[in-house]
């Protein structure tokens, strides 16, 4: 009994590291390649052979890199701020309260996560020139808070549902208006909810790519992810293979981070949003 | 579109209670903002798409734009780049999806079976889901490189996989399947927590297999969880474009739906033909999800809020 458990502990043990492997050897590739030396990049080599920070302090030293990083992170800030304040309002009015018109918030949220970005590219494209948000903070802003307050409006409403309500109909016995049961009893319980759904939101426009190409055109708006396809090497006949691989890496140290402190929290609040019943 | 158009329920024999009445209008005032702006970023230009559709509309001649008619989805659906980025754009959805769900249900196998570790594989799991797209498709990029990549280095000499039709489809579901197998595996984790440890334990007492248990007793429980996984992933691989652009920018016959959309707003400058893809794209989109609705009665996430 005691040798069928010990394999059948190794058979996952051997899983495990399968996975573990699959999930970040090509991570570590891109670190691999970030610390290169340039006349070692394309050795094809797995660990470098000659390690440096060469790549990293290069990006560092133009505005090209360092504008994007700001602009990225300015930007998946304000969104997804604005994303779960909108969305923790209409989550809790989906969970809690009844109102005519729920069914079409709730249909047209669905509705627009499934909605091709790409359709909105053109449209956008020629309204924001119009309006003067083309090539602006606001003018990327404003799609990546529509698009995640699906995500928001899903993964809130979810966990809103699993908090203790009759906390809220006690403090509503004691007098309290609606409104302030939502702000003094449920918001402190909803918190962790919000937080993990601003990981989730934040990851979201932190990723984005095709509107932060279409929607900017020099490096006053322009994020990371499109940046890097932009990225030129210091001569015409440098790859800048380096100076991609190292501003790659940098755009995964938050992730990494988020994955590491909380990976419970996301993985609660990824399934809780899309499989309920 | 708004629910205040939505008729109120007339029938108020003597009005309702203060505080239902109360309720409602705190309801619709908290979703208000969102659903303002969803409707403002979404719809308005949707609709505004299909009108520069009907034009013909030149960024290099804005002055000449004029109304075409249905000419520009004629220009499309005549045009031989529109069903080759079709038709890879439905290879590459099919085919990544139906890797992802069986590879993604072992995931969740793992994931929920794991006596040790498990925090460990979680969090390594959460790295491709959670990384940049178009950082992954780097790393596979330069990887497939001749001269600069490990794993261009275990292909036979001057192979350039990137660069031919097929190999570089394959390596861009490959680059997809890596990064979205996570979620997958996360939906159906959530489904596989659903069905009843006990039953499957009766099946085990009964005598049945790893297979049949599997076959006969937990994907049947965790249907509901894999429609919603496979729809979800479906639009989503649908959309494919960061991967594509990164990895060959859509030459050599490699370019989806998204790409081909982008190239004519971006590199030939032509709104009106870009918007008429856009739009063809959406009611492919609409049709996806119109066909896992209707035929596979996949329930939409959150549409049944009084369940509980």
């Amino acid at each position: 009994m005691s040798g069928k458990h010990a394999r059948e502990l190794t058979g996952w043990g051997i899983a495990n590291l399968v996975v573990v492997l699959y999930a970040l050897f090509p991570v570590w590739w891109i670190v691999a390649l970030s610390f290169k030396d340039p006349s070692t990049l394309s050795d094809g080599a797995f660990v470098p052979r000659r390690w440096t920070l060469a790549n990293y302090r290069g990006i560092f030293q133009t505005s090209e890199f360092t504008r994007a990083l700001v602009n990225s992170i300015g930007i998946a800030v304000i969104a997804t701020t604005v994303a779960v304040v909108l969305g923790t309002m209409a989550a809790y009015a989906v969970a809690r309260l009844r109102f005519p018109g729920k069914r079409l918030l709730i249909g047209v949220s669905l509705l627009i996560a499934m909605f091709p970005p790409i359709s909105l590219v053109s449209p956008l494209f020629d309204i924001e020139r119009a309006l003067g948000l083309f090539d602006t903070w606001p003018g990327l802003i404003i799609p990546y808070m529509t698009f995640s307050l699906p995500l928001a409006i899903y993964t809130l409403s979810a966990f809103f549902r699993e908090i203790p309500w009759d906390l809220e109909k006690a403090a509503k016995v004691d007098g309290a208006t609606p409104w302030q049961a939502f702000r003094l009893v449920i918001a402190p319980l909803a918190a962790p909810g919000v937080f993990t759904t601003g990981i989730l939101v934040f990851i979201f426009c932190w990723n984005d790519f095709l509107f932060a190409i279409s929607l900017t055109s020099t490096t006053s708006a322009r994020t990371v992810p499109a940046a890097i396809a932009f990225f030129t090497g210091s001569s015409q006949f440098e790859q800048p293979t380096g100076s991609i691989a190292a501003a790659a890496v940098i755009i995964t140290i938050p992730i990494v981070v988020f994955v590491l402190l909380f990976q419970r929290r996301i993985v609660a609040g990824l399934t809780a949003g899309a499989v309920k019943g | 579109m708004t629910p205040s158009t939505k008729p109120a329920p007339v029938p108020v024999p003597v009005g309702p209670s203060r505080g239902a009445r109360q309720e409602r209008r705190l309801g619709l005032l908290l979703c208000a903002p969102a659903v303002i702006v969803m409707l403002a970023v979404t719809a308005y230009p949707i609709g505004y798409a299909l009108y520069l559709s009907l034009q013909r509309y030149d960024l290099r001649f804005p002055d000449q734009a004029h109304w075409v008619g249905l000419a520009n989805y004629g220009a499309v659906l005549t045009s031989p780049f529109w069903w080759q980025a079709l038709g890879v754009t439905v290879l590459v959805t099919a085919v990544s999806v139906a890797i992802e769900l069986v590879l993604g249900l072992a995931l969740a196998l793992v994931m929920h079976r794991a006596v040790f570790g498990r925090g460990t594989v979680r969090t390594a799991v959460l790295v491709p889901y959670g990384i940049v797209t178009v950082v992954a498709a780097y790393s596979w990029q330069y990887a497939w490189t001749p001269g600069t990549g490990y794993l261009a280095a275990l292909l036979p000499e001057g192979s350039a996989p990137l660069t031919e039709q097929w190999p570089a489809v394959g390596l861009i579901i490959l680059a997809e399947v890596w990064k979205t197998t996570p979620f997958m595996a996360l939906l159906l984790l959530a489904g596989l927590a659903l069905v009843p440890e006990e039953t499957v334990r009766a099946a085990m007492v009964d005598g049945a297999s790893f297979g049949q248990r599997l076959r006969l007793v937990i994907l049947p429980l965790m249907k509901p969880a894999i429609l919603v996984a496979l729809l979800f992933r479906t639009l989503d691989a649908f959309r494919i474009f960061d991967n594509i652009y990164v990895l060959t920018g859509g030459s050599n016959g490699t370019g989806s739906v998204s790409i081909l959309g982008y190239d004519n707003l971006f590199t030939a400058l032509n709104l009106g033909i870009g918007s008429a893809i856009s739009v063809l794209i959406f009611v492919c989109v609409a049709l996806i999800a119109l066909v896992f609705v209707k035929l596979f009665g996949a329930a939409t996430p959150g549409a049944e809020p009084e369940r509980r």
